[in-house]
């Protein structure tokens, strides 16, 4: 149990200190297994075709477009920051 | 735990943490929900601006994502979460070449006292979870989505005195389920 009783008007505000999410913000955050499984497609491929790895490197967003992805900014992003250098 | 149907009000984080890690989008889904509002309320305790919020809002869960697996106790996931947006709100203060937060005594005090409220009110919305759907609702919409008696009795047909009464009944039913709720775990999931 907690120790100090809380009156309702204090819940109230407590309520009020939590607003709603931008509905945006929300489904782009829950998309994220999405783009993440999307990149693991990309990068496995990027790994077996050395052809494709090389177009990644130099144009990463045509890459995917090739591979059948739209060049969403949280996918390249994404593919960007896990692609090994070299 | 899988399944489109699932009612998700009644599971603990931790449950949704496993499920998470196991690779399941709909808990993944949950996570994010559960957890929005509290991200978004320390960034703007860190009073940044809502593009800056906008980015540490993303970037938390995509850290989340990532780092999930490596959570040492998934009944901490609450103070974790807690502490890496509070981190990610201080990289982007830095990153701003504003003065940092900590070097202020005042500003300090000031930030602390904020966050001290997102965390009351995280386990306000935790007992708030407790509740029917109906109350959930009304207490939503009144409350954190700032409604009138008008707007929300015209979205669930209601009369506006009985907004007043569902909302008062509601009220006392939180601050039972507040008041009967166990006690936070302590902080202890770091990565």
């Amino acid at each position: 149990m907690s120790e100090n009783p809380m009156d309702e008007v204090r819940l109230s505000e407590l309520l009020g200190e939590l607003p709603p999410v931008p509905e945006a913000w929300l489904r782009a955050a829950q998309d994220r297994p999405a783009i993440a499984r999307a990149a693991d497609q990309v990068l496995e491929l990027a790994e077996t075709d050395a052809e494709f790895r090389r177009t990644l490197i130099a144009d990463l967003e045509s890459a995917l477009r090739a591979a059948g992805h739209e060049p969403d900014p949280r996918l390249v992003d994404t593919v960007r920051r896990r692609l090994p250098s070299g | 735990m899988t399944g489109t149907a699932m009612d998700w009000a009644s599971v603990s984080d931790a449950e949704v943490v496993r499920a998470c890690r196991a690779g399941d989008d709909a808990a993944w889904r949950e996570l994010v929900e559960r957890f929005s509002r509290y991200v978004l309320a320390i960034a703007r305790a860190h009073r940044l601006g809502e593009p800056d919020a906008e980015d540490v809002f993303q970037e938390t869960f995509v850290r989340i994502y990532e780092h999930l697996g490596r959570l040492r106790s998934d009944d901490a996931v609450r103070p974790w979460i807690g502490q890496l947006t509070r981190r990610l709100c201080i990289d982007r203060l830095r990153a701003a070449v504003r003065e940092p937060v900590a070097d202020d005594p005042e500003e300090q005090g000031e930030l602390d006292r904020r966050l001290t409220a997102v965390d009351e009110a995280v386990s306000v919305q935790e007992a708030l979870r407790t509740l029917s759907a109906d109350c959930r609702e009304i207490l939503d919409r009144f409350f954190c989505r700032d409604q009138s008696y008008h707007t929300i009795g015209e979205l669930l047909d209601l009369p506006p005195g009985t907004i007043a009464s569902r909302i008062s009944r509601c009220l006392a039913k939180l601050r039972e389920a507040y008041e009967g709720r166990s006690e936070p775990r302590p902080a202890s999931g770091e990565t």
